[in-house]
């Protein structure tokens, strides 16, 4: 079990009271697939925040990699997220004045287990994974939405997380790009056995995933396992 | 974890280029605030060491005299048939003693014996008429051991015209007071006969002495102790005052005390004669400080300014690093070390351009009545106002990054990824 999630409940007390999350349990196995899907405002990014170890303000328990992690201090918490998650957001979230390849180095350098010549190795090879490996030098800005999208998919990689989120990672790009996304992560999720959870909108995307996790009004409505392996 | 401090030197660095206009002008604030204090801090304490020369280098810490003063004890105190009782003495008058200290020589002797001591130095002070025609001046002449004034109170700074060295014992020389030269229109190796009241005595006048003083250059002329004892009249263990350097000056004050009381002698220390020249220099150097301090604070309150904007346009950046497993701390970090770059290299352009100004200042003429041997602006280059001025330049934008970065600290990334 990667990530489990008991009776998890959260609440907005700003502007207005509001029970955001309501008992969500879930738990994700190794090499699972799953979607979540729902409507705008029923509390899919905010389950995602939570489960990434971000979001630290929720009752109930959170469990990574079988290890219990709700009331852990913001340090262990960043260790964590460091090392055991990798995260792909709607908006790119480069760092726009940095290299490329200084993008994808980032969170290898910060957990430091590496000598900064075989991150660079790493970092060259995650990017020759997802076909980049010649914007490698240059300026995180100068790259198109879809090039940006998968920097960002090979730092989540780098330092071969246990699971990669993503908040609705092909939110912003054409239906080729999104289309090349969802064929990165099939093949991330088939050739390492990695396990992804994926916040999307895109009904094609979610239907493609093991399992899609349905939410309204901060509930689970249901989890549909489609085309488990 | 910590984070290498490589790298988060280069991510701070990377931030840094990325604004670099808005770096330059808050590491220009820094430049500007240290190299302000530094050019303050080298003149003002340039003047004040010129100002120490000029009173305090030329006092003796201790001086030791003669004093005219009535006797301690009156003869009726000493009969047995009077002791014990209220003595009434009215009138009583100063005892007709002579200005010669009694035993100088052994007494110098002692004093040079004594660890403490740097320096003795015996003078004889003859009151002389100048003489040129019929005209007479009022003066002194000093007679000393010309070696050891110019060796321990920078008498050579105040000899305008002339070699001292020409002033040897033996030979019939003097410096003479630049005012009395003045009014007696003499020039260099013109000859000047002085009067003590028996002899007169010519002298061949070998150099200047212009202290700035007038009612000093007006009076006061300068030859060798043996000179002096002959134009005086008087033998030559004869010796009017003893002035005395000590390695500390501190100690002068309880030496004196001591001595007045060993000997029969009157003791000034430094501080007695000086005391509101000591004060003068201590609040020159506060306001020089008081001023320094406050252009800093000036700089910090612009880099503290420019570090909250580089926050806020940073915003994502923080978000990104935080989510990727950069914990609060870190990011603490990285801001406080944006902080201390800007420190580091406006601390360092200040130092250049303290350095090159008080370069400047001190290479531009100054001159001045007071201190004639003066011809550029006196300068204080001593390396501990740079190495402060650093310091100070590292503090301060510690402390001014230090709230930007604990607010960076406590972005929640949540709040930024979602917001888009």
């Amino acid at each position: 079990m990667i990530l489990e999630t008991k009776n998890i409940n959260k609440y907005f007390r700003k502007p207005v009271n509001f029970h955001a999350l309501k008992d969500i349990n879930i738990s994700i196995d190794k090499g699972e697939f799953v979607s979540v899907m729902g409507k705008s405002g029923c509390g899919k990014s905010t389950l995602l925040y939570i489960l990434s170890t971000m979001d630290t303000d929720y009752d109930g328990e959170l469990f990574l990699d079988n290890e219990l992690i709700t009331n852990k201090t913001n340090e262990d918490l960043a260790r964590l997220r460091n090392e055991l998650i990798g995260f792909v957001f709607q908006f790119h979230y480069l760092l726009p004045e940095f290299t490329v390849i200084d993008n994808v180095m980032l969170p290898a350098e910060k957990l430091g287990k590496k000598s900064k010549e075989e991150i660079r190795i790493d970092g060259m090879e995650k990017l020759r994974l997802l076909g980049i490996e010649g914007q490698a030098d240059k300026k995180a800005n100068l790259l198109s939405g879809g090039q940006k999208q998968r920097v960002s998919i090979a730092r989540a990689l780098i330092n071969s997380p246990k699971i990669i989120m993503g908040d609705e990672p092909t939110g912003n790009l054409d239906s080729k790009n999104a289309e090349n996304v969802f064929e990165i992560f099939k093949e991330l999720n088939e050739s390492q056995d990695l396990s992804l959870l994926i916040v999307t909108h895109d009904q094609d995307f979610a239907e493609k995933t093991h399992r899609i996790i349905t939410m309204e009004d901060g509930r689970i409505l249901s989890h549909n396992g489609l085309n488990k392996k | 974890m910590k984070i290498d401090f490589l790298f988060t030197l280069r991510i701070s660095r990377i931030h840094l280029m990325s604004r670099l206009k808005q770096s330059i002008v808050a590491a220009l604030g820094v430049t500007f605030g240290i190299g302000t204090y530094i050019i303050l801090m080298s003149f003002m304490t340039g003047l004040n060491g010129i100002l120490d020369d000029l009173i305090l280098n030329r006092t003796p810490h201790v001086h030791l005299f003669n004093e005219t003063k009535q006797s301690q004890y009156q003869p009726v105190a000493l009969h047995p048939d009077f002791q014990n009782k209220i003595n009434f003495v009215s009138s009583v008058k100063p005892s007709d003693a002579l200005p010669k200290i009694k035993n100088a020589i052994p007494m110098m002797q002692m004093l040079e014996q004594d660890d403490n001591v740097k320096a003795v130095t015996p003078q004889y002070t003859a009151k002389v008429f100048y003489l040129a025609g019929s005209t007479q001046l009022n003066g002194m002449v000093r007679g000393v051991d010309i070696e050891k004034e110019i060796k321990h109170y920078n008498l050579n700074n105040y000899i305008s015209q002339g070699d001292y060295k020409d002033l040897k014992p033996g030979t019939n020389t003097i410096i003479l007071g630049k005012g009395i030269a003045k009014k007696l229109s003499l020039e260099l190796y013109d000859k000047i006969t002085v009067n003590a009241g028996n002899n007169n005595i010519s002298l061949k006048i070998v150099g200047f002495y212009e202290s700035g003083m007038s009612d000093i250059d007006n009076t006061q002329s300068y030859t060798s102790l043996e000179t002096a004892q002959r134009i005086g009249g008087v033998t030559n263990n004869y010796i009017t005052d003893i002035n005395i350097k000590l390695y500390n000056k501190e100690l002068a004050a309880s030496m004196a005390n001591r001595l007045e009381n060993q000997f029969s002698v009157s003791a000034v220390d430094i501080d007695e004669a000086n005391a509101q020249f000591d004060t003068g220099t201590g609040i020159r150097n506060l306001i020089s400080y008081a001023v320094s301090i406050t252009l800093l604070i000036v700089a910090g309150f612009g880099i503290y300014n420019i570090l909250n904007m580089f926050i806020y346009e940073k915003m994502d950046d923080i978000a990104i690093l935080k989510a990727t497993g950069f914990s609060g701390k870190d990011v603490q970090r990285i801001f406080i070390l944006q902080a201390m770059l800007i420190g580091l290299i406006g601390g360092i352009l200040g130092l250049i351009l303290g350095y090159g100004v008080s370069f400047l200042i001190s290479i531009s003429p100054f001159e001045t009545d007071a201190m004639p041997n003066l011809k550029t602006f006196p300068v204080n280059f001593n390396p501990m106002y740079y190495l402060g001025g650093m310091a100070f330049a590292l503090i301060s934008t510690f402390f001014a990054g230090y709230l930007p970065a604990r607010k960076a600290k406590n972005i929640d990334p949540v709040e930024i990824i979602r917001g888009k």
